[in-house]
């Protein structure tokens, strides 16, 4: 499995209140919820924003609230994979519970710049600069999450369990 | 001999296991399952893919409406009518809708359905708040949610801990809130990510257990797993007054290890202020030095809405009048706190001093409703979230303090400690 796209990149802790505004928390639809993604911080991400593109960010990205809304909207705009340098823990499950790929790769969240290309492959855990030529390696999951994604989220692996 | 923190205690009984160390993935068994308004309506649809229909435990359910409620739009009210029908539908115990229901944090502990030694997990990321009690809780997402009400079960990676040793005693006005705000400024907003925030020493008995409440609360805000106490007699009498259940008391070994140690002393500390858009923006409040003018006071929460929050800020207001042109919204926490507060006098206070009072609901916090500001507005509140566009316009700024700064700063018009009122 890989991505590749372009990169979208953003500082410490963005939270999910910028991810998605609890204003429109209301919103059941996806597809709706997603036009908002990114809204109080970057007003033309969703505008911009291609399917498989990353987005590239510093310290607990998904810190503040418990709102799997905000992985789900990333994944909903097409983004293939976020890397930061570290990620707010219940943003973390919560990706991980709904297939959405994040790696912590502090290298790569400091030397990739925004419009970066990048290609990342996820069986290996390598991260490519494609305008740079750089590389880098990001963390690979422990075996537990890896089941969980290979399964594309919590509810197929109990669903595969039983 | 065992080398364990409190919480590795916990979660060691609730997966079956002698012993678990930092970094383990673990199943647990769950004693308690949350949801509210806004993330249960994702969990149903999440659960009906799962191929167990069936809920495993109805008393092990907790749906709090809450964040929008009484709903404020049409998609709030179609949001609640979903999780109404799920909870009779699956004849879910502790279903709390409105004329029942509190803010979710403030109203389980309050009705006994929280206690030491148990391990829950609710679809809000303070549900950390229930450590006050000798409890391992954290917050989770929908699908986590989803999967703890079909299996009653949770995988967890066991979390190493962190020392917080509190001395001392707090002076007068100082509360739990400036503690927090106090760490949390020390350590910063991820300074105890994925990690346990376990809190001891002597200066806890000068701690009630809305302090402690408060506390636990907002571990979430230094990136904890979550926050706990050690239980002691005050938490005990607590248990004893509301519970519902037996409770179990754990205790840190010995030797546990921790990843740091920060000893604080209560007695030192001042009434504490957080800036935009952080809560690690801390400043004390005589080291503010200008005049921030306020547009608005929210005094309420998952944080500060419960009764010993509205006692020192009816004490504050009692005889005066809130600054012309300043909102102050007061929002108790729950039904028995509202009615607590009206027997009291604090709500005639509130009124007299030009504030309004509002029925339970989370919305201002997260800028729901019941007090949103407008581009170039400032509000101190008693919330737990200042970050960008948290209240309303993304132009407009929250400052996180205690409930007796801010009755301070809505008399002031500017934010002020309770000794300059």
């Amino acid at each position: 499995m890989n991505a590749k796209g372009r990169a979208y990149k953003y500082g410490d802790n963005v939270d999910t209140d910028v991810i998605i505004p609890a204003r429109y928390l209301a919103i059941q639809d996806a597809k709706e919820l997603s036009e908002h993604c990114m809204e109080d911080i970057d007003k033309e991400f969703v505008n911009k924003v291609k399917k498989g593109d990353l987005i590239i960010a510093g310290k607990n990205f998904g810190c503040g609230s418990s709102r799997e809304h905000a992985p789900l909207v990333i994944k909903t705009c097409g983004v293939s994979c976020v890397i930061a340098e570290t990620f707010a823990r219940i943003f973390y499950r919560n990706a991980i519970n709904i297939g959405l790929p994040i790696i912590e790769c502090p290298e790569a969240s400091q030397d990739i710049k925004d419009g970066d290309e990048i290609e990342v492959d996820f069986d290996s855990g390598r991260i490519s600069n494609v305008t740079t030529g750089r590389s880098y390696k990001g963390q690979p999951f422990p075996a537990f999450m890896q089941k969980i994604i290979e399964n594309e989220g919590l509810v197929n692996y109990i669903n595969s369990q039983a | 001999m065992s080398k364990m923190t409190m919480t590795q205690k916990i979660l060691a009984a609730h997966a079956g296991l002698p012993e678990v160390s930092a970094g383990q993935l673990i199943e647990a068994a769950l004693d308690l399952v949350l949801g509210n308004d806004i993330t249960t309506p994702v969990a149903i649809r999440e659960m009906e893919k799962i191929d167990r229909k069936e809920v495993f435990d109805r008393d092990k359910i907790a749906l709090v409406m809450d964040h929008f409620i009484p709903n404020k739009d049409i998609k709030s009210a179609e949001n609640c009518k979903c999780v109404r029908q799920f909870a009779i539908k699956h004849e879910i115990s502790h279903y709390y809708d409105v004329g029942e229901m509190g803010i979710e944090h403030a109203l389980l502990p309050e009705q006994g359905l929280t206690v030491a030694g148990d391990v829950i997990i609710g679809a809000d990321s303070h549900t950390c708040t229930y450590g006050a009690l000798g409890a391992f809780s954290t917050g989770v997402g929908s699908t986590d949610m989803a999967a703890g009400m079909a299996t009653g079960k949770a995988w967890f990676k066991v979390p190493a801990a962190i020392r917080f040793i509190l001395t001392g005693k707090p002076a007068p006005f100082i509360s739990g809130k400036d503690i927090i705000l106090h760490i949390i400024g020390m350590i910063g907003v991820d300074g105890a990510l994925y990690q346990s925030m376990e809190f001891s020493g002597d200066g806890i008995q000068y701690l009630s257990m809305d302090d402690r409440f408060t506390i636990a609360n907002m571990a979430i805000e230094a990136g904890g797993k979550n926050g706990i106490f050690p239980v002691d007699e005050k938490a005990k009498a607590y248990m004893e007054e509301h519970g519902r259940r037996p409770y179990t008391i754990y205790e840190a070994d010995a030797d546990a290890e921790y990843t740091a140690s920060y000893t604080i002393d209560l007695a030192s500390l001042k009434p504490t202020v957080a800036f935009p858009h952080l809560p690690e923006n801390t400043r004390t409040v005589d080291e503010i030095g200008e005049k921030i003018a306020v547009d608005q006071a929210v005094i309420g929460s998952c944080t500060n809405g419960r009764l010993e929050d509205l006692r020192i800020a009816a004490s504050i207001l009692k005889g005066k009048k809130v600054k012309k042109g300043l909102r102050l919204i007061i929002i108790p926490a729950t039904q028995q706190i509202y009615l607590q507060a009206m027997e009291e006098g604090l709500l005639k206070t509130f009124i007299e001093a030009g504030g309004v009072v509002s029925t339970p609901t989370c919305g201002p916090c997260l800028g729901g409703y019941m007090g949103i500001l407008a581009a170039g507005e400032r509000c101190i509140s008693t919330t737990n979230r200042n970050f960008v566009g948290r209240m309303g316009h993304v132009d407009s700024e929250v400052y996180l303090a205690s409930p007796a700064v801010a009755a301070a700063s809505a008399v002031a018009g500017y934010i002020t400690g309770p000794d300059a009122i």
